[in-house]
């Protein structure tokens, strides 16, 4: 029982739960999108400053959420700085497979960061929390808003 | 004191009658199951404080069901055949057991519908669309279930109306006050529930009912919560319309409850069309049946609304005050250990409260509570409750919900405490 636990909430999920990275607001960010979840009220924004060759060169977010969702946010501002915008989505999507599905049923999506990849790992554990997966993509569902040029994301 | 806290109180004067909580729990089979099972071996026993979302059933409920379904079924108020008969006899004695429950005047009074949520739309869309006019105002409270506040601002978008909502104080108590001044010219509605779902409080529903009766302006009362916890008496508080649910009720889900006073139901227009409501159909105009039967269109859940009736002859063969001193020995109980607990804050202190105990703990979100303590077998409710307002008043956004039913027990509550205790050390809260 408490294997499962530990699996969900790693000790590097714990310590970006509560010392979240990049939980801020910067002032020259050209995109943001919100995520709600209606379920649980978790609420973040996340803003992203794209460049004219479509570079991310700054992302952050605020809001509130639960160490799962708050982890995944702080961890995603890590590993998509610097990324395009077409190697951020073929991560959300590459992420998004990681979260929902087993490993044989995992696409390609394109070229993905393995590097990056590795790091999210961690957060795989949710596979075994069917209801927890909506916490651990609500950032990134915000992040693919945001460059999208939609306002609102939700994870439902 | 509101005046199910003041019945409340009455009974607990009273010697405690014999309350043999270990032979109720019998009755539920579900409770003798184990979850969280890993490779043949048992898990956890079950501590199911999530009644408030929906309560469990017991066997009386799911035999009533069974038997019917296996004997008696058939399609009701038509056929002329033995069984629509049997059938017909069953669900009008369901509708006349919830009429008593409630001490209704008459069955007339009681329309089924699938839930309180349809029950309150039905208003809002029979009574509130059809007699309010652009600028008129509904009064609702800031401790509103999402369905005692939607379905009234939907009409308030068909029609133009003003939406009011009555403040509370930090501890969950109403402020009758600025109900009384909310009160205008143009007030033609309150919608206030009867008990908060998240903090417990029990509102004084009479007291609601006699402000706004003095400056003639009826009252709905959201009772989906409160016949689960104390007995209700329409009568006495006065209620125009009163709505509960069947699925918090030990019953089974798909069937609610509108009572509302014969002249208000004689004069709304029908709420949906079909089958079962007409008098005479044809082209050049319908009419429409009485009340009841005018609100009922198409084939209503016969054996859920005949299960509903299983679940209040079962709650009144325990008693209604019986369950709510045991409820309320349990709500002490537990408020009192988890008060013990360091960082733990629980929403709602309105005093005479139901057994509903919403918390946060600092440090930790509800959501990584409610999947740490579920490991430990206890199931509660995390999250918003339906109540995003309310969350935002509290300043808070989500809680934990604790909600106490006549099955649970001391040990039950002392599990929820020890699995906090868990989650705190877990997250090194």
């Amino acid at each position: 029982m408490m294997d499962e636990l530990r699996e969900l909430y790693q000790e590097v999920i714990l310590d970006h739960g509560k010392n979240p990275r990049n939980f801020r607001h910067p002032p020259d960010a050209n995109h943001e999108a919100r995520g709600e979840n209606p379920m649980c009220g978790d609420k973040f924004t996340v803003y992203v400053k794209l460049n004219d060759q479509h570079v991310i060169e700054d992302v952050a977010f605020e809001g509130r959420g639960c160490a799962i969702s708050t982890a995944s946010a702080s961890m995603m501002t890590e590993v998509v700085r610097g990324k395009t915008e077409q190697e951020a989505k073929i991560l959300f999507e590459t992420f998004h497979d990681l979260c929902t599905k087993d490993e044989d049923e995992q696409c390609d999506h394109g070229p993905v960061d393995e590097e990056a990849m590795e790091k999210l790992m961690v957060l795989s554990g949710v596979r075994q929390f069917p209801v927890r997966v909506k916490c651990a993509t609500l950032a990134w569902h915000a992040m693919n808003a945001a460059i999208e040029g939609e306002e609102k994301a939700s994870s439902e | 004191m509101s005046d199910i806290a003041h019945t409340l109180a009455h009974t607990l004067e009273r010697p405690a009658a014999p309350f043999d909580v270990e032979r109720l729990r019998a009755d539920f089979p579900i409770l003798a199951r184990t979850v969280h099972d890993r490779k043949g071996k048992p898990g956890k026993p079950l501590v199911y404080l999530d009644s408030g979302a929906s309560a469990q059933k017991p066997r009386q409920v799911i035999e009533t069901m069974t038997q019917f379904l296996e004997e008696d079924y058939s399609n009701i108020h038509r056929g002329v055949h033995f069984l629509s008969q049997r059938a017909t006899d069953r669900f009008e004695a369901a509708r006349g057991k919830v009429a008593a429950f409630l001490n209704a005047p008459s069955p007339d009074n009681i329309v089924f519908t699938r839930s309180a949520t349809e029950a309150i739309n039905l208003v809002a869309a029979s009574y509130a669309r059809t007699f309010l006019e652009p600028g008129d105002e509904i009064i609702v409270s800031v401790m509103e279930h999402h369905a005692n506040i939607v379905p009234w601002q939907l009409a308030q978008m068909a029609k133009g109306l003003v939406l009011k909502v009555v403040p509370m104080d930090d501890d969950g108590v109403l402020d009758l006050d600025a109900y009384a001044k909310l009160i205008g010219p143009r007030t033609r509605l309150v919608a206030i529930t009867h008990c908060s779902n998240v903090l417990g409080t029990l509102n004084p529903a009479k007291e609601i009912v006699r402000i706004a009766h003095e400056r003639g302006v009826p009252v709905l009362l959201d009772g989906s919560q409160a016949v689960v916890h104390s007995p209700v008496d329409v009568r006495d508080i006065g209620a125009d319309f009163y709505v509960f649910t069947g699925h918090k009720l030990y019953g089974p889900t798909g069937i609610g409850v509108l009572y509302a006073k014969m002249d208000l139901l004689k004069k709304m227009p029908p709420y949906q069309g079909g089958g079962d409501m007409i008098q005479s159909v044809s082209f050049a105009g319908t009419t429409f049946k009485e009340p009841p039967m005018r609100f009922e269109a198409g084939t209503p859940p016969i054996a859920e609304a005949i299960g509903l009736g299983a679940a209040i002859d079962y709650v009144e063969s325990i008693g209604r005050e019986a369950i709510a001193a045991h409820e309320h020995d349990l709500l002490t109980y537990a408020t009192r250990r988890l008060s013990d607990i360091e960082g733990l804050r629980i929403i709602g202190n309105a005093p005479g409260k139901a057994a509903i105990i919403s918390f946060t703990v600092d440090g930790v979100h509800p959501h990584d509570l409610g999947t740490v303590v579920d490991q430990y077998g206890v199931a509660v409710r995390v999250g918003q409750h339906c109540a995003e307002p309310l969350m935002d008043r509290m300043g808070v956004g989500s809680t934990a919900r604790a909600s106490f039913a006549l099955y649970n027990t001391r040990a039950e509550a002392d599990a929820l405490v020890d699995a906090v205790q868990a989650v705190k050390e877990f997250f090194g809260a």
